[in-house]
């Protein structure tokens, strides 16, 4: 498949830049004055404690919910104001903290869906869907680990199976730019570093860029490439895994909030 | 100046049987998630039991006011009755199923109010000491209306301190704010829902009952306050009585200084502003956003798989049953398995919203009947040749549902299914009350087909053709690229957004279709029986639909035809006995307590699995609900 990997991308623009957001939900700043890059083929962590801002800041990223200021530019083009789907169209993909996928279709179809609405065809009435796109959706499937189960409904799925569906769903239209929210919450350790492994893999090899939030430091620091820290809104940290590891703001945020991580300390 | 004065103080008297009943739903509606359909046969209810009482306490001014209080509490425990008998039993039922059973609970009502007390409207008697008028700047204003013009804030007042000063109360508020909370609490949670559902019905059947010295008893009340009831709470905002109060103000001047402005055309009015409102502020003036979780079209997330092999034999068989029955049927039943047909492609358009789109619609008549007029109309007045006009009904049908269709699909839930009822009402009234045009309650005469089709063998095939055509293109849609991009919708619009789709503008399209089919249908009816009435959009109408539906099943894609057929039959059996809507609604609140999965669906389960009815076996995924609980 021609995949948007192809457009002409402007290599001494970042593939998103994002400035000043806010957003406020009531009393509650949840985001504030929040900035930063994404460089082009980035893997880039946002860490902080639950209630953060991290999932608000995703959401305004892809046009969920609306930012009460600032800019997001996605090489050069603001994206704030549009839709989510418009948003999708012009490159940034998402997955969700939890999962989701469309439990009264096949895995197959859930990533067909994706194929369906790239190529514009949602409004044609009369062709049959069923078996539309199988051997692309079948290919994305693969890369996952998927194929196996590709004729059952997602509804049946185990946890950790769709989040690997999510991942495929999200690689569709190979994005630009992906946003991932907890792509292992939930998942046994062992399971964890596998799919993460693999997400960092097939982004590496797509060339997309990547924002994930993670829990589980080991993931992190094994595989971002750089760090934003968040705390209670605000960015507090930026840097490599050594740089985060010896912050003293950081480690205060996190002994602070009471939820301290082990593995930060190793 | 006086004159206005009063009109609008009656405009506030009438606000307080109104507030009263819109309240009852609204807090009912706000604990259980239950919209109670029979809101308005208990405030009706409320009426005769107040008739009844006064006459037996006596005439006195502490025996009147007793008996009016009396008349609620029976009302209470008639509520009481329908929570623990039916009720109870659906709170995890799609919410489908409990407007159905409430809708059966108003049929049942109607049959005990005609048999309790006759079919004669009653007098409502007078409260003893407030017989008089008062002159405010010299226009006459009975006393009578200052007692009620007090009552709805009294009430209001009480409510307050119900809910803010007592523990039983404040439970209610907080399950109104998050049900799985006090869940969590350990509260129980039963006990707190018929609590709730008792009160509710004893504030519906006490607006009822004050009302009486005004407006009496009759059987009609029941679907009257109705109506408005639903745009009360729907305006203030679900759940919210101060919201409920606010709106009841609001809707009653409208109706008394409405009728100065525009007499015919108060209805509209009232809908018209509940447009705009809901338009503006789509959770109503005081509610507040659902939050996530509360899906209304819940438990038609089922996968779909395409016909299997013998599903295949059997829809080829009833084809050529149907083909052949020409042949083996006298005219009388051919004409009967023509409305068949027509009612079944009817109910199986709002099949496909329901199911593919999980958008449940209670006007779904007023593109049927909007069909129906448009070839009527096109007949009537362009002369238009019956061909013509039978292919432009869906046109206009389909173009009415562009426009409501419109305003609809920007709210959800609940919210879009009170306004598709709140357009068909004011579909239904144009209808009515334009009667330059649709000859009103008369209806629209000598709508016959063309010389060549007007047989009843011919139009019988014509018939089978469109309908039969009619269900298959809408099969056909469903498993599409359209259908299965509106399937993503229902399943999960945060991921549907998140791939690109235009949830809002697959949703009107699914809205346009499934009116444009469901016109299909009218334009057939109205030449098949010669005639078009303004029925053919009311709201009784509109649950025929959703009751084909019902008894079909809403899963399986063949449960429409099945619908329609019983409900034919069951229609064309029970309307001979005297008391036939006692049977109908006995029937189905028995059907929906019974076979929750509807006939068809209850059919396939005990028989599908060894029928192999579908394609794959492994198609029962539980719900997305289920899931998240469990999760
Ligand atoms: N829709 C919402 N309405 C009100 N408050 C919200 C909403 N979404 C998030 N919040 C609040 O915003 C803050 C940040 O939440 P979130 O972005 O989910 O944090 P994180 O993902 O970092 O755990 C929290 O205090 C949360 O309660
Ligand atoms: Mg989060």
């Amino acid at each position: 498949m021609s995949a948007p990997s192809t457009i002409e991308r402007a290599t001494d623009l970042p593939s998103l830049a994002v400035r000043n957001l806010n957003k406020a939900f009531g009393g509650v700043q949840a985001v504030r004055d929040v900035s930063f890059d994404l460089a082009e083929g980035e893997l880039l962590a946002l860490i902080g404690p639950n209630g953060a801002g991290k999932s608000t800041c995703f959401n305004m990223l892809n046009g969920q919910i609306p930012a009460d200021s600032g800019s997001v530019r996605l090489a050069g083009e603001e994206l704030l104001g549009y839709a989510p789907a418009e948003i999708w169209r012009r490159g940034v993909g998402r997955t969700f903290q939890i999962t989701a996928t469309f439990p009264s279709m096949t895995v197959a179809e859930n990533v067909a869906m994706v194929l369906m609405s790239q190529q514009r065809e949602l409004f044609s009435f009369f062709r049959s869907a069923t078996h539309r796109h199988r051997d692309r959706a079948m290919e994305l499937l693969d890369l996952v680990g998927m194929t196996g189960q590709a004729d059952r409904p997602c509804g049946v799925l185990s946890y950790g199976d769709l989040k690997r569906v999510e991942l495929a769903v999200a690689l569709g239209n190979t994005p630009r730019v992906l946003l991932m929210d907890e792509p292992t919450a939930g998942m046994a350790p062992r399971e964890r570093l596998e799919l993460m492994g693999l997400a960092a893999r097939l982004v590496g090899d797509l060339g997309i860029s990547v924002l994930f939030t993670e829990h589980d430091m080991d993931i992190v620091f094994g595989h971002a490439d750089r760090i934003i820290v968040l705390s209670r809104g605000a960015l507090i940290a930026e840097g490599n895994a050594e740089q985060i590891r010896n912050d003293p703001l950081v480690l205060k945020t996190y002994l602070g909030e009471g939820q301290i991580y082990g593995q930060a300390e190793d | 100046m006086g004159v206005y004065l009063v009109q609008f103080l009656t405009g506030l008297a009438s606000a307080s049987a109104l507030f009263l009943a819109a309240s009852g739903l609204s807090i009912i509606f706000g604990v259980t998630r239950v919209v109670n359909f029979a809101h308005g046969s208990f405030y009706m209810l409320g009426a005769y039991f107040g008739f009844s009482f006064v006459q037996m306490v006596g005439g006195g001014a502490i025996g009147f006011w007793v008996a009016l209080l009396l008349a609620a509490v029976a009302v209470g425990l008639v509520g009481l009755l329908v929570e623990l008998v039916i009720l109870r039993r659906l709170y995890k039922a799609p919410e489908l199923f409990q407007l159905i059973a409430t809708f059966g609970v108003i049929l049942i009502v109607q049959d005990a109010a005609l048999w309790a007390w006759g079919a004669e409207d009653l007098l409502g008697p007078r409260a003893p000491g407030l017989t008089g008028i008062v002159r405010i700047m010299g226009t006459p204003m009975p006393v009578y209306d200052l007692v009620l013009i007090a009552v709805g804030p009294l009430v209001l007042l009480a409510l307050w301190l119900l809910f803010n000063r007592t523990r039983w109360g404040v439970l209610v508020r907080a399950a109104t704010e998050d049900r799985e909370m006090v869940g969590a609490l350990g509260v129980n949670q039963s006990l707190l829902f018929t609590g709730v559902f008792v009160l509710g019905s004893m504030l519906a059947g006490l607006g009822g009952a004050i009302q009486l010295p005004k407006g009496g008893a009759d059987l009609l009340m029941d679907f009257g306050i109705l109506a408005e009831v639903f745009v009360v709470t729907v305006v203030g905002g679900m759940g919210s009585i101060f919201g409920a109060f606010l709106a009841a103000v609001l809707i009653s001047q409208l109706n008394t200084f409405g009728i100065l402005i525009w007499p015919g055309g108060t209805l509209v009015l009232m809908f018209i502003l509940m447009a705009v409102i809901l338009i503006v502020r789509p959770t109503g003036l005081l509610g507040r956003p659902e939050t996530v979780g509360h899906k209304a079209a819940a438990g038609f997330e089922q996968a779909l798989r395409p016909a299997g092999p013998h599903y295949k034999l059997f829809v080829g068989g009833l084809l050529a049953c149907l083909a052949a029955a020409p042949v083996f049927v006298d005219e009388f039943q051919l004409v009967l398995i023509t409305d068949i047909m027509v009612l079944a492609l009817f109910a199986t358009s709002l099949h496909f919203l329901m199911s593919t789109g999980g958008l449940v619609s209670f006007g779904h008549a007023a593109f049927y009947g909007g069909g129906a007029y448009t070839a009527a109309l096109l007949v009537t007045y362009a002369a238009s040749p019956f061909e013509l006009a039978l292919l432009l009904a869906p046109l206009g049908a389909g173009m009415l549902a562009l426009v409501i269709g419109w305003f609809c699909v920007r709210l959800s839930g609940v919210y879009f299914a009170m306004l598709t009822l709140a357009f068909a009402q004011v579909a239904w009234s144009v209808a009515f009350q334009w009667s330059e045009v649709t000859n009103g309650d008369d209806g629209l005469l000598g709508i016959w087909p063309s010389l060549w089709a007007s047989g009843t063998q011919v139009f019988y095939y014509l018939a089978l053709v469109f309908c039969v055509g009619g269900i298959f293109l809408i099969r056909r849609v469903v498993f599409a690229p359209f259908g299965y991009g509106l399937r993503a919708t229902r399943d999960s619009t945060l991921r549907a957004a998140a791939i690109g789709i235009d949830i809002k503008r697959q949703q009107l399209m699914a809205f346009v279709f499934a009116g444009a089919m469901a016109g299909l249908a009218g334009g057939l009816f109205a030449f098949s029986k010669g005639s078009v009435f303004p029925d053919e959009m009311s709201i009784p109408r509109s649950f025929d639909a959703l009751l084909m539906v019902l008894l079909g099943g809403v899963e399986s894609l063949s449960g429409p035809f099945v619908g329609a057929a019983a409900f034919t039959y069951l229609h064309d059996e029970l309307i001979t006995f005297e008391y036939w809507r006692l049977l109908v609604g006995s029937t189905i609140v028995a059907l929906v307590l019974l076979f929750p999965q509807g006939l068809a669906g209850a059919a396939k389960h005990h028989l599908g699995r060894f029928l192999k009815l579908e394609a794959d076996p492994e198609a029962a995924a539980p719900s997305p609900r289920r899931k998240a609980r469990e999760a």
